[in-house]
């Protein structure tokens, strides 16, 4: 499996989109040349919870030139052929979300899209809506979990659940588990709560549609254009080749652009079979915050058994998501999150219970660890209370009980191969130094706490399941005419260098320089489907579809060489097969190998009990924060910050690098910073300004350790590494906090007036 | 369509102000683009940065005369200001980043008089004065007297600041100033106060205390001054000065922070300004 050695996998190549990125002429959807195009901007709704009653027009206002549409007038039904829509819903795994209210409808959270205005200027179309005052009629919200799972107002079925899980490993129900339980020598005990959080992508949502070709062509950024292309048949009533999706040079995603641009690709779909004609929508960013997907805010109850000796008897965990007004991707956050909830530990008796539920918040969607960031931070506050109880040195209490090849987890599944936690736990040893003093006066002369935080963590690399399976991604590598490669596959390079590492993936399997590789940005009508660009499987999957179509092409056009008498390098190869006519592959104009995914052999999951092999293989990390708390201020200085991830093969290290320190930033942000506040049901903090991320001068030092246990079917070896670097640094900071102030924070993000309120309550 | 003037000294500025007292002036613009997308357009600017005698930084006997339209980054930078106010520097610093302080002037966060805006407890414990030009000529009045409420100043609708004029600290007075922000640079203040207390022979002979974000302006606390004065900077003060803010000022809760934490804050950066006062 192995690459040849020399070749570029494993160098720090150079970002392929780098120079065009920095010099400014990469051309994002607002950049682009669209004559004639129209604006379009989005009418929202004001109100959590009510009906939509109907939209006022201002008769002063000038209505030449603005096209205004509302669901009521889109022909549903007819389909696209007919000159109409098909059905009104996002479609993604339910048919609950309307792509644009119809009047008389169930106004499910603020800002929910009403109408939509189209004008030759963005300004015209920003004071036509200014003209424009949707009629509704307020009930009540539900704004906590609380009251959503009381269900006395009903949002979502009966019960206000769009989805749960229950998982027993050891047990058959709760009687028995309970017994379990009551074998404890000592049951740790906490709620752990964790906030919502903005993607905070450079580029905000952006998209553009036109007529084309007597059917629809979508453009704009986005993770996954097939996901768009799935939503925009049903919407538009039409057949796979009646409507193209192309992604445009996106901006950042970090699952915000994972299932948002659908709404967004909906409406400028909409605009453009109103006016006739192209249509971009480009978001600002305090409607961005205010309407686009959150990370699912939590709560997370959980029970840790623990023996006289300090091992885990018994494991119970009770995870509730807020899935906001509508399901979207709810379900498979839940599911990512529940999965994780036991955490990399032994324990032969596990329950693990999760609800996703409806509230009339905004729905929360995709972002960067996808539910299991929630959970990591309850476990792994859980495990240093268990180490503390113990009188265990937290690192050395987790090296005691973490999982290890030949162990199970909550699902039963055996770790055979690529199991990193020796390698994680001795980095963060040989790494870790001397924990900084824990008292001091800081340069404000104000007398300051410090400590140190520990978190160890896994992440299931690629999707759940049999998800790899049920997709069956392809992808595709040709040679053209002039001896060079193209990579065709689905997955979008966002600014995580995913077409980086397929060049380098397919340069190594063709025996090729780089630069004679090339990633076309993907389209529909272009690329096959290799799945969305979400889980962290690009390169895991999808980079092994990539070396395999490479390797398969390069072996055709050698044995066609061998045959033919011809000599030379493979470009050269390819361009002499080229000129022979009958080699050429009809489907693909010219001299292509597409392959299909094929699960590793022994793969078994069942989708009723969840139980068996929940992921193909786990990335394993570990974290070591330093913290400096100001008791004057309460501030939190973040001193440092050790993080060693093992993501099997680092394709290429620089770029691992920076996945590991953009994620750890996030992580960091998330734990200390970043505050959404939602005030009757409406982000209150909707701009740059007020919704704080962090900067270059709030983070600490980081120093990356990466580590290498290779996962025999990923490319190379690699398994994911997008994700992990997010779930465990917030736990690790909060671990610290208690460390240095003798408190305990089970919620973030832990903001210096909740640090505040702690100590005057003397909770130390 | 907006109307444009760019008057090219003060005294074409104050006729072109006087003239068209519902324009927006312009000096740096850093507050006039924030608010581009939130506000309607005015109808009219009255650009100032073309006014070479409203910049510039001049130093009397007694004090430093800072022309209004001076950027941030020219204050940084200048060594006078640097020797005698360096917390007029930090504040300064912490103005957005280099870019803003590259635009943005002391005389735009004067005028703008947010209750967050960054240098202006600074000017407070400074005992700063401006002088301020119209057609009925100038006049100069003391910076603590100029706020009037939230973003509300004593400012004529016919007038423009022409400078700030402060007064040179002697060497026993200890300057102090800290701000708390939501995070550590490119920030709006939770909390900022600022300090000038004179020290002689081991007790307070007067202390000026300046507060930002605790109140609808920038203001002086006053009780805290007189709990400072005619005692030693020891703990015991420091006590007497954190009770006496509690009694003068109530901050409100709002998306940036807390009430019972600004207090808190307030409290505990006053108390160790009087320390570090007796430390020095």
């Amino acid at each position: 499996m192995q690459t040849q050695s020399g070749g570029p996998v494993g160098q720090s190549v150079p970002r392929v989109d780098g120079v065009a990125k920095v010099t400014g002429t990469a051309r994002y959807l607002d950049d682009l040349d669209l004559p004639g195009a129209q604006h379009g901007v989005t009418v929202r709704s004001t109100i959590a919870h009510g009906t939509f009653d109907g939209l006022d027009r201002d008769p002063a206002f000038d209505w030449t030139g603005i096209t205004v549409v509302t669901a009521d007038q889109l022909g549903w039904g007819k389909g696209l052929a007919a000159g109409g829509f098909g059905e009104n819903y996002i479609a993604m795994l339910d048919t609950d979300q309307p792509a644009l209210l119809p009047m008389g409808g169930c106004i499910k959270h603020v800002d929910e899209p009403l109408a939509l205005v189209a004008a030759p200027t963005r300004a015209r179309a920003l004071a036509a809506r200014a003209a424009l005052t949707p009629r509704q009629t307020a009930k009540p919200p539900v704004l906590t979990v609380d009251d959503a799972l009381a269900a006395d107002i009903k949002l979502y079925k009966d019960d206000n659940v769009f989805k749960s899980f229950l998982i027993r490993k050891g047990h058959v129900d709760d009687d028995e588990f309970e017994i379990a339980m009551a074998g404890a020598a000592t049951v740790i005990e906490g709620t752990y709560e964790t906030g919502a959080q903005e993607q905070m992508y450079i580029e905000t949502q952006a998209m553009a549609a036109w007529p084309d070709a007597g059917g629809l062509r979508i453009a704009g950024s986005m993770q996954c254009p097939y996901y768009v292309h799935k939503a925009m048949k049903v919407l538009l009533g039409c057949g796979p080749d009646e409507v193209a999706v192309a992604q445009t040079v996106t901006g950042g995603g970090f699952g915000g652009k994972e299932e948002y641009p659908s709404m967004l690709a909906a409406h400028c779909a909409m605009l453009a079979s109103a006016v006739g004609g192209p249509v971009k929508m480009v978001y600002d960013r305090d409607e961005d915050i205010a309407a686009t997907t959150k990370r699912h805010p939590s709560r997370v109850r959980h029970r840790l058994g623990l023996r006289s000796d300090g091992s885990i008897c018994a494991i119970d965990v009770d995870v509730i998501m807020d899935g906001g007004a509508y399901l979207t991707l709810s379900p498979v956050v839940l599911s990512r999150g529940v999965l994780h909830a036991a955490g990399p530990y032994r324990c032969d008796v596990t329950r693990v219970r999760g609800r996703a539920v409806a509230t009339n918040h905004p729905p929360h969607g995709a972002f960067r660890g996808f539910g299991a960031p929630q959970t990591t931070f309850a476990y792994e506050r859980q495990i240093d209370k268990a180490a503390s109880h113990h009188g265990v040195a937290p690192w050395e209490f987790r090296d005691r009980h973490a999982l290890r090849a030949g162990d199970t987890t909550a699902t039963g599944q055996l770790l055979e191969a690529s199991v990193g936690t020796d390698d994680i736990i001795r980095a963060i040893r040989d790494v870790a130094g001397a924990a900084p003093a824990r008292d001091g006066i800081n340069r404000h002369g104000a007398p300051v706490k410090r400590g140190r935080g520990f978190a160890f963590y896994f992440h299931g690399a690629g999707f759940t399941g049999s998800g790899e399976q049920r997709l069956a991604g392809r992808a595709t590598v040709r040679a053209t005419a002039d001896g060079r490669f193209e990579v065709l596959a689905s997955s979008t390079d966002m600014g995580q260098g995913a077409i980086t590492i397929f060049t380098q993936i397919a340069a190594g399997a063709l025996g090729v320089a780089p630069e004679l590789v090339r990633v076309p940005d993907p389209a529909t009508d272009e690329v096959p489907d290799s799945g969305p660009t979400v889980a962290s499987r690009t390169c895991m999957v999808v980079g092994g579809l990539v070396e395999r179509a490479a390797r398969t092409l390069r072996l055709r056009i050698e044995a066609w060489a061998d045959t033919a008498g011809v000599k030379g390098d493979l470009g050269a190869l390819a361009a002499a097969m080229f000129g022979r006519k009958a080699e050429l592959d009809p489907q693909h104009g010219g001299i292509a190998e597409t392959v299909q995914y094929e699960p590793p052999p022994g793969i078994h999951w069942d989708d009723a009990t969840y139980t068996g092999q929940a992921y193909p293989c786990y990335g394993w990390a570990g974290c070591l924060v330093d913290v400096e708390v100001d008791l004057d201020t309460r501030e939190v200085a973040l001193l440092r910050c050790v993080h060693a991830v093992d993501v099997g093969k680092a394709i290429n290290p620089v770029i691992v690098k920076g996945q590991i320190e953009g994620g750890t930033v996030q992580a960091l942000g998330w734990a200390v910073l970043e505050n959404i506040v939602y005030k009757d049901g409406r982000v209150a903090n909707a701009n740059m300004t007020n919704c704080i991320v962090p900067t270059f001068a709030d983070i600490p030092e980081l120093e990356t350790v990466i580590v290498e246990c290779p996962y025999p079917f990923g490319p190379s070896g690699a398994k994911g590494v997008g994700e992990i670097p997010m779930d465990g640094p917030a736990a690790a900071v909060a671990n610290a906090l208690g460390d240095a102030l003798g408190v305990a924070f089970d919620r973030i993000p832990v903001m210096p007036e909740d640090i505040a309120r702690a100590l005057r309550r003397g909770d130390a | 369509m907006t109307a444009y003037l760019r008057p090219a000294t003060l005294a074409e500025a104050v006729a072109a102000r006087a003239a068209h007292p519902d324009w927006m002036v312009l000096a740096g613009g850093t507050d006039l683009m924030v608010n581009a997308n939130h506000r309607p357009e005015p109808p009219g600017i009255v650009d100032l940065w073309g006014c070479a005698d409203l910049r510039g930084i001049v130093r009397s006997p007694d004090t430093l005369r800072i022309a209004a339209g001076t950027p941030w980054l020219e204050i940084i930078r200048h060594p006078d200001v640097n020797k005698h106010l360096p917390i007029l520097v930090a504040a300064a610093r912490e103005i957005g980043a280099m870019q803003i302080q590259a635009r943005g002037t002391i005389g735009g966060n004067i005028v703008t008089s947010s209750p967050v805006g960054d240098s202006l407890p600074v000017l407070l414990a400074l005992d700063a004065s401006l002088d301020l030009a119209s057609p009925r000529g100038r006049r100069i009045v003391p910076y603590h007297e100029f706020c009037t409420g939230y973003r509300t100043t004593r400012l004529a609708v016919d007038e423009l600041i022409a400078a700030v004029i402060i007064p040179l600290p002697d060497a026993a007075t200890h300057l102090s100033w800290r701000k708390v922000g939501t995070r550590a640079a490119q920030s709006i203040s939770k909390v900022m106060a600022a300090a000038a207390i004179h020290v002689e022979d081991g007790r307070i002979v007067w202390a000026r205390f300046g507060l930002g974000a605790v109140a609808a302006r920038p203001i002086r606390a006053v009780a805290a001054e007189h709990a400072a004065a005619r005692r030693a900077p020891d703990a015991a003060t420091a006590r007497a000065v954190g009770d006496a803010l509690a009694g003068e000022i109530t901050p409100i809760s709002d998306i940036r922070s807390a009430a019972d934490y600004r207090l808190e804050v307030a409290q505990n950066l006053l108390m160790r300004f009087v320390l570090n006062a007796g430390r020095a």
